[in-house]
């Protein structure tokens, strides 16, 4: 099988982030492998080891695909550390600030090129929340749309792709023929550390630095713009008591005040 | 007058809350169409239960597919009403289905797409809390039909009673749309409590519960509020993920927020700082969440929470 996992650098989750100019600033900030998507990549390499390895000779390849600027090198050698084959790249300086739309329109044109079987996506980027991304590429590919998975079983023999969808509206069986989408929710797995091995391995693998003509995507621009941004004003100061027996008391005194019971 | 459409929001099909609060956000922009998409056989049962709300037109559109194929077949269904209509803008209820369904629309349609807005202004700008709450954005639509999901329990529903007209359509499922199967559906499994992103009040129990949930369960009842767990609590298996309020998790913004035993790391204040009024029970009086709290307690939530149990109970008496 070919396996193309789509990941993405973003601010460490940990970091104040802040607007500059309409964008994210990302050139100040610890930048790393978006957290929700090492599952994706443990995903994939679980489906690869089940079914014949991605090893030199093996039956499958992991490749990752990424767009952002050339620094998104650092998270792709964290993915290729943990067993990824190979990556793909997308930075362009006509790239910087796309929105969701023209994301999903150059991703879907590389995976299309890529003939792959089956894309995998953690189900969203902890900086732009949006959870589009995955739903996007397959109405763009025209693939079968199996995301949220909490499980996922693949058959290469039938071309056969089963998943459990777990979202707020509940817990659905979904199946699929190849080529699909999936993305994948945190409790699906448990990501690898990447083994020493690993990380001296993934320094000699080949990330494919490509811009934004060669994935010949027709869409050029966003088509949604941030006007403003503005930090919110910090709330103002509240009480703070000590219990000293009388704390429920206190609160509950609060939460009338207040009327909120 | 500019047209809107709005995608009624069912669960266990009534329609939600959510679908009030739309119809109030488009009511601002235009004459509100609320699409409801039902299975089969449905769609009246579905319809009637549009009681609330600025809607004067309902369409329903009755199939299977939209049980059989999820997200990819109401996709279809909405993009072909909207090319339709023509409506200035599309809205949403933004959670994991709705925004998938949009997603879809912005490509199918060509248009631009913005989530989880908290407002929606009669021009159609959306406006956004960004990184955890941190940051107001206001963005737009440049192209097309304004495609925006609206994050539910944020704007002020106007519960006016809908009176609207009822038609019923029919719309071309694609053969894209049915490459994947739902073979089975289960219904979230339901406790007696609110649901957690709806809910008016949620009370969160984190690594200072120890495990034990039965105190800060026991405050929720009293208040007639959903329970909420720290990433902390739910890694350790103390309370299901479903629960999770955070960065990784949900994101709540109710009128009320309890965090018991929950230090207030950045993963979580992502999911709650936008709350109304924010209560803290923490042990260590430096737990960071303490400089988000209106109310604070510096004490242990066990001694703390059953006397306030007692006393909302009496208070309601």
């Amino acid at each position: 099988m070919k396996i193309a996992v789509c990941v993405k650098q973003v601010p460490d989750s940990w970091a104040e982030k802040k607007m500059v100019g309409g964008l994210l600033d990302r050139a100040n900030v610890d930048a790393v492998l978006n957290d929700l998507d090492e599952y994706a990549v443990e995903e994939a390499l679980r489906i690869a080891e089940a079914h014949g390895g991605n090893e030199e000779g093996g039956a499958n390849t992991v490749t990752l695909i990424s767009m952002g600027p050339e620094r998104a090198t650092e998270a792709l050698r964290k993915a290729l550390s943990m067993g990824a084959n190979d990556a793909i790249l997308i930075s362009d300086p006509v790239l910087v600030g796309a929105d969701a739309l023209l994301t999903a329109n150059v991703l879907a044109n590389v995976i299309q090129k890529g003939g792959f079987d089956i894309v995998i996506c953690g189900t969203e980027s902890t900086d732009a929340r949006m959870s589009v991304v995955p739903a996007m590429m397959s109405e763009k590919l025209g693939w079968a749309q199996l995301t949220f998975a909490s499980k996922v079983e693949v058959d290469p023999e039938t071309k056969k792709t089963s998943i459990t969808r777990v979202t707020e509206a509940g817990v659905d069986e979904i199946f699929a023929q190849f080529p699909c989408v999936i993305s994948v929710v945190e409790k699906i797995n448990e990501p690898r550390y990447p083994s020493f091995k690993g990380i001296m391995a993934a320094k000699k693998k080949v990330i494919d630095i490509q811009d934004f003509a060669s994935t010949g995507a027709e869409l050029t621009q966003s088509w949604s713009v941030v006007i403003d941004a503005a930090p919110r004003p910090p709330r103002a100061a509240g009480v703070v008591i000590t219990d000293d027996g009388n704390g429920g008391v206190k609160l509950v005194d609060f939460l009338g005040e207040k009327k909120l019971i | 007058m500019s047209a809107v459409l709005i995608l009624a929001d069912f669960v266990g099909g009534k329609a939600t809350k959510s679908t009030v609060e739309l119809a109030t956000a488009a009511a601002g922009i235009g004459e509100v169409t609320a699409l409801v998409l039902a299975p089969a056989g449905q769609g009246a049962a579905f319809a009637a239960t549009i009681t609330q709300g600025a809607i004067s037109k309902v369409i329903v559109i009755e199939s299977d597919d939209f049980t059989q194929h999820g997200v990819a077949a109401s996709a279809d269904a909405l993009a072909h009403v909207s090319d339709q209509l023509k409506p200035a803008a599309v809205l949403i209820a933004s959670h994991a289905f709705g925004k998938e369904v949009a997603g879809r629309v912005a490509i199918k349609l060509s248009c631009g797409i913005i989530t989880d807005a908290v407002d929606v202004a009669p021009d159609c700008t959306a406006t956004q809390l960004v990184f955890g709450g941190s940051t107001t954005v206001h963005s737009k639509v440049t192209q097309g039909t304004a495609i925006i999901t609206v994050r539910p329990n944020t704007i002020t529903a106007d519960f006016v009673a809908a009176n609207p007209s009822i038609e019923n359509s029919t719309a071309p499922i694609s053969d894209v749309a049915k490459k994947s199967t739902v073979t089975s559906t289960q219904p979230p499994v339901k406790g007696g409590r609110p649901e957690l992103t709806e809910a008016n009040i949620v009370v969160s129990g984190g690594r200072g519960t120890n495990g034990d949930f039965a105190a800060v369960e026991a405050f929720a009842d009293s208040l007639g509020a959903a329970v909420g767990a720290s990433r902390a609590a739910t890694d350790a298996g103390w309370y299901p993920h479903s629960h999770q309020v955070g960065q990784t998790g949900k994101t709540v913004s109710p009128q009320l927020y309890v965090a018991c035993g929950i230090s207030g790391a950045i993963q979580h204040r992502a999911g709650m700082q936008t709350s109304k009024n924010i209560v803290v029970i923490n042990k260590d009086p430096e737990a960071p969440l303490f400089e988000l709290a209106d109310f604070g307690v510096v004490g242990d939530l066990f001694a703390v929470l059953p006397p306030a149990t007692e006393g909302v109970k009496a208070h309601k008496a």
